[in-house]
Order: C-alpha cells, then structure tokens, then sequence
C-alpha cells in the first residue's frame, strides 16, 4: 500500500518534471550562474586556511591551518583596522542616519505640494549619480584651484589641503554620503507618512493639539517602526564601509584613517597578490557580519517589528 | 480670563508655526540648492577660460564662454572611446541581466514547480553571506575572464534582490491567460514571450534602468577585472584615473609613479564630468517616474 503510494507519487513527480520541462530550461541560465559566480566563490573561501599559489590552484594549495588568521590577529594592523572601521561606521550612524528622518519631517510640514515635488526632484538626483562622480566633484572644489581651497584661505588666511589631510577624512566622507543619499533616503519615510490618516490630524487639531503634538503623537509613530527596522539592519552592517567610495578617496597621505576591513582586502588581496591573507581577513568579517545580521534581525522580531525575513 | 489666555496661547501658536513654515521654505530651499550648486558650477566651470576658474572662486555663469575643455576631450581619443566602452557595457549588460533575471523569475514564480523552494534558497543564502572579492576574483581568473568585456558583464548578471521582485510581480498576475495561452499549444516559454513579458512592461522597463544606471555608474569590476586594459575602460575608470589619480600624485609624487600622467587643467576635468553625468541626467526624468513604483514594488512581499 506504502510502496505503491510512493510510486504513485514518484510518478507524479517525474510526469510534473516532463512537464514543466520548458521552466527548468528557463531557470537554468540562472542556476548556472548562481552556481559559478555565487557559489564557486563561497567554496573558495577555504584558501582563508590554504598557502594559496596560483600555479598550483586552490585545491593544490598546501594547507595552513589558523596560520594566517593568527597572523592577522597578532598584527599591529588589526587595531587600526578595527578603529577606523567602528569610527567610520559609527559616525555614519550618528551623523548620516538621522538625516533622511529629519528632511522627510521637514517635506512632510511644507504647505505647498509643488514646492515639495520641486524640492524631492532636485534632491533625489545625487543617488544617480556614480560615487566616481561624486569624488571627482569633490576633488575639483577642494583642490588648490578649487573653490572651497580659495574660499577657507579668504577666510582664515591659511591653506588646507582637505584632500590629503587625515583629519579632514572622515568628515569628507560622512559629507559626500550626506550629499549624496539624504534625499533618497526620505523616500521610504515619506511612504510610511503618506499612509497616515488625514482624519486624525482632523481629529488631533479639534482636541486643540498644536504642530508639535502633532508630529510627537501621530507623525513619528507612523515613522517608528520603519526607523527601527533600519536602525537594526544598520547596526547589523556596522563592520561593512565599502570599498568602492573609501578607495576613491584613500591616498597615501591619509592612509592611517582610511584603511579599514575592505579597504585592507582591497590593498592586500588586489594590490599585494596576498591571496590567502585577505581571503582569510574577508572571511573573519563576513562570518561578524552574518552574526550581526541575523542577531539584530532577531532583535527586530523582539522588538515587535516585522524585521527582514 | 481662562479664555483670553486660550487666545493669546492660539494666536501664539499660529505665530510660531508660520514661522516655522517661513523657516521650512527657506531650510528646503537651501538643500535642494546645496544639492545643485556642485553640479552648476562645473557646468559652468567646463565652459569657463582656465584663466577665470583660477581667477574667481564661484561662478555660475562664466564671463567668457569658451568651448576649448570640450574639444580637448574629443580630440583625444581616450576619452571618445571610453565614452563607447560605457555605453557597450551598458547596453550588453543590461541585456544579459534582463534574460538571466526574467528568465529565472519566471521559473521561480510557479508555485508548483518541483524543487522551487531549494533554489529559492540557494539564491536567498546568496543575499546573505558572499565568498567575498579575493574567491570571486579567482574564479574569474580561473575562468580565463580577466581583461575581457565578459568580466564586468557575467560576474553580476542577476541582482538577486532585483530578481525576488520581478518573481512576486509575476507570481501576483493572473493565471487565466497564460492558461489560455497554453491551452493553444504555447509551451512555458512561449506564454513567457507573448504574455507575461508584455503584460509586464512596465516592471521590464523598470528594472532595465535599474540595471543600465548601475553599469553606467559601476567603476569597481572594471578596475578590478581589466586593469590592464586600459582601452576597454569604461568612462569611470578613465574618470577616476584622470581626477582623483592624478590629483593624489601631484601632491605625492612617489605614491603612483607606475601610472603616471599629467594632471589635466582643471576645465578639461570639470568637462569629462559634465560628459559622464549627462547621461544619467537624460534618463531622471524616466527614472523619476518609475522608481517609486519599483520602491513601491519591493515593498510587497509575497
């Protein structure tokens, strides 16, 4: 009876294969991609515990344990990685997170819905725009020819090279992510407040609630959960700084401030054809990173928020 | 007495809120001008005499309008065919992303298909944890991709985000005509072709700015995979090596002295800018329109 119903069932399958035979020749591409690109490279993480040579492959390689995960641990760099990786991240936390929140708040109180469509439309286009873009603009005001160079020697009477100045780093790239991300950020808030209720602001301004009260009772709550969810998801990406934009504006001169986890990658892996060791550092922080990731989505859930998955 | 006092709070509290509104218009207005201004000033810079940019610290309207940065650009050749290397890998790109995502989104969105659930997974656990650049550089190496096109066009062929969308989307039409369709003797790929795809448009349309706007933005998998190929640069890289390169070696000249060249005046760099940003300013208004519906979109899940 069992045995048959199996069958049975087999059957069904298989005559369910055959016939969706066209769909899995139109996922295979795909497949096939997800494998070579996604998962190829996810197993070539065990050079992290190999001498990789690449004349002798990666499964070639001798194997080298801990070797260079005790290496990187042991090195003077770890500190420093570490410090400007956190530094960076929490400045960005600080300084960019609440802005989008803030500017969404500001649009959301103008009167005039044309002056606010004019304003979201000037202010959305930076986010189009390539990061090389934004660098190079940045480079052409702030160097010596530049306009803001001439302007801080009118006012102070001093030059400052912005571009090749450590103390000048960071606030340079918290400043161009600002530029570049605030107006785009609003959008999801301006979702979230466009889904409230006019009724009850109605109903808020007949109990006499001025402005403020308003926006503490009715605006931000409407806001609160999307601003935790993303908070969390924040703080579970805190090790993540990217490369593509700290690349572009690493140089030697402020090389103490501007190296962090991706950048390092970047230097030794690319650079420096140290395979393994970058592998090895690469793997140290994707494996933070998935913990941060699942645990401050576990937080969410906690917290009563819908969360990511 | 109590009502009075009522009063004076009310006409008080007008008073501050239309100060505050005054307040608003003004702080708005200062934005989307600070968002703007970067971008005028090169528009006018590029138009502007080496002299007057060096002279005048802000403009927005040059004194002299010269046409000289532009026709340096399009005298040298580097640049003409970095501007046609973008818009290859652009258009070849957008291409392949589009077959790869639809396609695998089509398959996806049947509920019935055996086996569905392990590779929504596969591609899930994707989004989540990455081999990271060094494994992902091998195997491109290995798979002899280094200095070809095909290392900026394959390596990122399908967004997986991009794809669970596109599958939802799908997986919300109705099912009443493509079972027609197939009742006709159309197999998947047809009721794919006829129906579905054009019923989708708009999403389609989405999407391929989606992906287009990234290639031309990307400069990373360029420099990563072909930086030995300096004639297959896309307008990014050439940008990033004429500005940021060699402004950093004009400062320290020992840094970079394998990739030396001469910086450029400042007016031939404010052109290559205007030439890589237009594009994308030609295509806002598209993308303006449709990328509230594709946020909108990715809000759904399902």
């Amino acid at each position: 009876m069992t045995a048959t119903n199996t069958g049975v069932r087999r059957n069904k399958t298989l005559s369910h294969i055959v016939r969706d035979k066209w769909l899995y020749i139109l996922a295979l591409p795909g497949l096939i991609y997800f494998l070579i690109f996604k998962y190829l490279p996810m197993g070539g993480v065990i050079i992290a515990f190999k001498d990789y040579v690449p004349f002798l492959g990666v499964m070639g390689s001798k194997w080298a344990g801990l070797k260079w995960f005790n290496y990187f641990f042991n090195n003077p760099i770890f500190g420093t990685l570490f410090k400007n990786t956190m530094t960076l991240s929490l400045m960005n936390i600080l300084f960019f997170f609440p802005a989008p929140i803030i500017l969404a708040l500001l649009l959301n109180e103008l009167r005039s819905q044309k002056y606010k469509k004019a304003a979201q439309t000037l202010l959305y286009i930076p986010h189009f725009v390539s990061i090389v873009i934004v660098c190079s603009i940045t480079y052409v005001m702030f160097n010596s020819n530049g306009v803001v160079y001439k302007m801080t020697q009118a006012i102070t009477g001093n030059t400052v090279n912005f571009l090749m100045s450590p103390a000048a780093f960071r606030p340079m790239i918290i400043g161009q992510t600002i530029w570049k991300e605030t107006g785009w950020g609003t959008i999801i808030f301006l979702a979230a407040l466009a889904s409230v209720d006019v009724e009850q602001y109605e109903a808020a301004m007949c109990d006499g609630a001025g402005r403020l009260r308003q926006l503490w009772h009715i605006t931000l709550p409407a806001i609160r959960s999307t601003i935790v969810l993303l908070l969390v998801l924040r703080m579970g990406s805190v090790l993540d700084t990217g490369y593509e934009h700290l690349i572009l504006m690493a140089n030697a001169m402020n090389r103490s401030v501007s190296q962090t986890f991706d950048v390092f990658v970047y230097q030794q892996g690319i650079q420096s054809g140290q395979y393994s060791y970058a592998t090895a550092i690469g793997l140290f922080k994707a494996v933070i990173s998935v913990t941060l990731i699942l645990s401050s989505n576990w937080a969410a859930h906690k917290m009563g928020e819908p969360g990511l998955y | 007495m109590e009502a009075t006092r009522r009063n004076n709070l009310r006409i008080q509290q007008s008073f501050l809120s239309r100060a505050f509104d005054t307040f608003n218009i003004a702080f708005i207005g200062l934005c989307s001008i600070a968002t703007i201004l970067p971008f005028l000033y090169v528009v006018a810079a590029s138009f502007a005499t080496e002299r007057e940019i060096v002279e005048r610290p802000m403009f927005i309207i040059p004194r002299d309008i010269s046409l000289a940065a532009y026709k340096y650009i399009f005298s040298s050749n580097m640049l003409i065919k970095a501007f046609g290397n973008s818009v290859f890998i652009t258009v070849a790109g957008t291409v392949i992303n589009m077959m790869f995502t639809v396609t695998l989104a089509y398959a996806l969105s049947k509920k019935a298909l055996a086996g569905r659930n392990i590779m929504l997974n596969l591609v899930i656990f994707s989004m989540f944890f990455s081999g990271g650049m060094i494994p992902s550089y091998i195997v491109v190496r290995s798979l002899g991709l280094i200095d070809t096109y095909w290392s900026v066009l394959l390596p990122g062929a399908i967004s997986a985000y991009n794809m669970m969308i596109i599958k939802n989307f799908f997986q919300n039409l109705p099912d009443g005509l493509e079972e027609s369709a197939k009742l006709d003797g159309c197999t998947d790929i047809g009721a794919l072709l006829h129906v579905v795809i054009p019923l989708s448009m708009p999403v389609i349309a989405t999407f391929s700015l989606f992906y287009a706007v990234g290639h031309w933005n990307s400069y990373f998998q360029a420099m990563l995979y072909m930086s030995k190929s300096p004639n297959k640069w896309p307008l990014q890289v050439t940008l990033r090596q004429l500005i940021l390169l060699s402004s950093a070696m004009a400062a320290d000249p020992g840094s970079y002295t394998s990739d030396y060249m001469k910086p450029p005046d400042q007016s031939v760099k404010m052109a290559v800018i205007v030439v890589s940003t237009v594009p994308i300013l030609c295509v806002y208004p598209f993308l303006q329109k449709y990328f509230a519906k594709g946020v909108m979109i990715g809000a759904l899940k399902g």
